[in-house]
């Protein structure tokens, strides 16, 4: 199940862009061709974020479907899945123009708090250091 | 309050820069990878013994990365072929990833390896996902699996750049619909070249080897799907220093 690994993947990068910051929700786009199980990848996220500053993040996944493009007859048609990339009446290969997507958009962090101060900012340390122990390591 | 941050990152931005930084490094030392992906007991290993003994017998040298959940079994029976041979043990991840890899290499690599083959662990799924900084992609299934292979694990099939059909001496036995396994791999991936092969009797062995030979030598054609559509999101790319994914010449 490499779902496991992309939630580990998709938490280590957004810990590198926001790392001081706890997360309320993150949004990613996961096309259709990609064989990545949303629902199995919101299950492993849960588990990976516990213990970080992901945990109880919620996740958003905006499914991408495939689309393909025939230079012959000028369709954009769905691949489909498992995807059709040959256009059988011009007897050609069609161009793919979206469904391998597996992209993390945006993310939705807790700003600081009205004195000034981050919010959760005592117990982050605590919470960072017991990342690697709480961490699944597949 | 909360504020939202946009990012736009490839989620496998980290595997994307080390599989970029692995190519770079290939190719500074004159060598091809080879990417191999199948399911397991489809006859990968058979087939690579054959590859490595014609290739050493040939004076050409190769070398192989084996990678499995457990057991050093693989690397054992290549290591017959004469060719230095390393096993990678994946300690339950399904698929490899260029960092692993290239962990693998930094301090083994032998000089003047021309051809290194990477057989990836036995799956079709997780490790289609996974660019290895590979200059050949090789998605291969047995006449026995059944010829729905490729429309089953459209990912596999669809970004790889050669698809290799093994143990064809079984073929007739089982009753391999040979146009409908062609049929599916046209459908997810037009004009991708097929080759078949029997590591048994040898047959399409050396004709696998001279395709491979062939890409080595800048001759391959077929778009490497994965790497031109990852390296283009990667940070580096913007100062332009890095040149288009292809062959090695």
């Amino acid at each position: 199940m490499h779902e496991l690994s992309i939630a580990m993947a998709v938490i280590d990068q957004v810990r590198d862009a926001v790392p001081d910051d706890r997360v309320e929700s993150l949004t990613l786009r996961i096309g259709e061709l990609v064989a990545v199980v949303p629902e199995a990848l919101d299950f492993s996220f849960g588990l990976a974020a516990d213990g970080t500053l992901l945990a109880g993040a919620r996740l958003v996944i905006e499914t991408v479907d495939g689309e393909a493009h025939c230079d012959g007859c000028g369709r954009d048609t769905p691949t489909g899945m498992p995807p059709v990339l040959w256009c059988g009446d011009c007897e050609r290969p069609l161009t793919l123009l979206a469904g391998r997507e597996l992209e993390i958009v945006r993310v939705v962090v807790a700003d600081e708090g009205p004195d000034g101060t981050a919010v959760g900012d005592t117990a982050r340390d605590t919470t960072r250091d017991e990342e690697t122990s709480h961490v699944p390591h597949r | 309050m909360c504020r939202t941050v946009d990012l736009h990152q490839a989620v496998l931005a980290k595997n994307d820069e080390n599989a970029l930084a692995l190519r770079r490094f290939l190719a500074s030392r004159g060598t091809v990878a080879v990417n191999l992906m199948s399911s397991p007991g489809s006859g990968k290993t058979a087939l690579l013994e054959q590859l490595l003994t014609r290739a050493v017998a040939a004076g050409t040298p190769a070398a192989a990365v084996t990678a499995d959940l457990a057991t050093e079994n693989d690397a054992t029976r290549l290591a017959r072929s004469g060719a230095p041979v390393q096993q990678i043990l994946t300690d339950g991840l399904c698929h490899l990833e260029a960092g692993m890899l290239q962990a693998r290499l930094e301090d083994w690599l032998p000089d003047g390896t021309r051809l290194l083959f990477v057989e990836n662990v036995g799956n079709l799924v997780c490790p289609a996902s996974y660019d290895l900084g590979e200059t050949l992609r090789i998605a291969l299934a047995s006449v026995t699996e059944g010829e729905d292979k490729p429309v089953k694990y459209p990912a596999a099939f669809g970004l790889a750049q050669l698809v290799v059909v093994t143990k064809t001496d079984l073929a007739d036995a089982v009753g391999f619909a040979r146009e409908t396994f062609l049929g599916g791999v046209q459908q997810v991936n037009p004009g991708v070249p097929v080759l078949e092969t029997s590591a048994r009797t040898g047959e399409g062995v050396d004709a696998l080897l001279a395709h491979i030979l062939r890409g080595a030598e800048g001759e391959e054609t077929h778009t490497p799907v994965l790497a031109r559509q990852h390296e283009k999101h990667l940070h580096s790319h913007a100062n332009g220093t890095v040149r288009e994914p292809g062959p090695v010449s």
